[in-house]
């Protein structure tokens, strides 16, 4: 049973959660030993994965296949001025990677479709969605659910954030919540609306925190519930949800058995730079 | 004073608040409760820190000794 001991430069970068009666060295041995993949490098992403990167989850995948451009840098605090053309994912591991050596990033400068998404997750423990589009944010529910891997959702506009945590055969996924896509276009985007990157990074950091605690088997995460924030007013309420039998993807008889690309589905097209929030 | 005999000891002198008590911390979270650790931390703010961290985390605190050479704080694992 003895664990590799901790390295002094270890002790003391995680000094702060360690002291934490609920982690201590064996939830930081946890956390070393995680694998998350964190769907997009943007505005939610990247406050997911500097805060997992800071707390030491061993292996984080982060899947974007966007360019940084200067439009983004207002919320999206993995990338910098001197990142600007860079891939959004190479540019993600090496901040975070430079935060903390322990980490390794996997990059995935890729679209996720149908045809890959399961191969990607099936290398992780868990899956954060920080894309800001619909097709995408379906693929990934779904994904989850066949894989039976946990999922914490999030998403943003403007000043105000929702954000739930779905655990297969726990409690409701997303489509028991939103079982299709809305039609193209009816729901406007934050290129369309506008975003204040503050609001990114609450979300972001209760993303992170939903993560941290599902590792470490602590707390109450928010399964069966959405939290929504407006900023605005800087309130906070909490939404109770629950499993739809009738869910076409994790109900009891689903009519969604295999992945659906939405884009072609729908003749979406996004323009490029509207995906991976 | 009656001596306990430790199990474990780690000389914690010179080592500063909170890493001192990580470091207890992570010693007694390898052992088996019954065990008793020794940790010898500095006079001050070690000395009165350490115990308390030790006993908000539900471990028994078997003796404080202060001397020339630190302060012996003796560990109940619980």
């Amino acid at each position: 049973m003895a664990a590799i001991a901790f390295t002094e430069e270890q002790i003391e970068r995680y000094s702060r959660q360690i002291i934490l009666p609920e982690v201590g060295g064996v939830g930081q041995r946890k956390l070393l030993a995680a694998r998350v993949l964190v769907i997009g490098a943007g505005g939610l992403g990247s406050p997911v994965g500097l805060y997992l990167a800071a707390a030491g989850v061993g292996r984080i995948g982060i899947v974007d296949s966007d360019r940084v451009d200067l439009s983004n840098l207002q919320r999206q605090i993995l990338h910098a001025t001197r990142d600007l053309g860079r891939e959004k994912c190479t540019s993600a591991k090496q901040t975070m990677e430079s935060i903390n050596p322990d980490v390794t990033v996997v990059p995935y400068p890729v679209r996720l479709t149908s045809s890959n998404i399961l191969d990607i997750i099936s290398g992780y423990d868990m899956v954060v969605d920080g894309s800001d589009n619909f097709p995408t944010r379906y693929l990934v529910n779904d994904a989850c659910v066949l894989a039976g891997k946990p999922l914490s959702h999030a998403g943003i506009l403007r000043f105000e954030g929702q954000a739930t945590t779905i655990v297969p055969g726990r409690g409701p996924c997303y489509r028991c919540l939103y079982p299709e896509p809305p039609p193209p276009g009816l729901m406007p985007s934050c290129q369309e609306a506008g975003v204040l990157g503050a609001t990114a990074g609450v979300m972001g950091a209760i993303q992170a925190a939903e993560v941290l605690k599902l590792i470490l088997g602590i707390g109450d995460l928010l399964v069966g519930r959405i939290l929504i924030c407006d900023g605005l007013t800087m309130s906070f309420r909490t939404v109770r949800v629950e499993r739809d039998p009738g869910c076409p993807i994790c109900g009891d008889s689903p009519s969604v058995t295999e992945l659906i690309d939405y884009d072609d589905f729908c003749g979406l097209r996004v323009p490029e730079e509207q995906y991976h929030e | 004073m009656t001596a306990v005999k430790p199990d474990k000891s780690i000389d914690l002198r010179g080592t500063p608040c909170p890493l001192n008590w990580v470091k207890t911390k992570l010693r007694l979270e390898e052992m088996q409760p019954g065990m008793v650790l020794e940790v010898v931390v500095d006079e001050g703010a070690p000395a009165h820190n350490v115990p308390r961290s030790v006993q908000a985390e539900g471990h028994k605190i078997l003796e404080v000794g202060h001397s020339a050479d630190g302060v012996r704080v003796v560990i109940e694992r619980c």
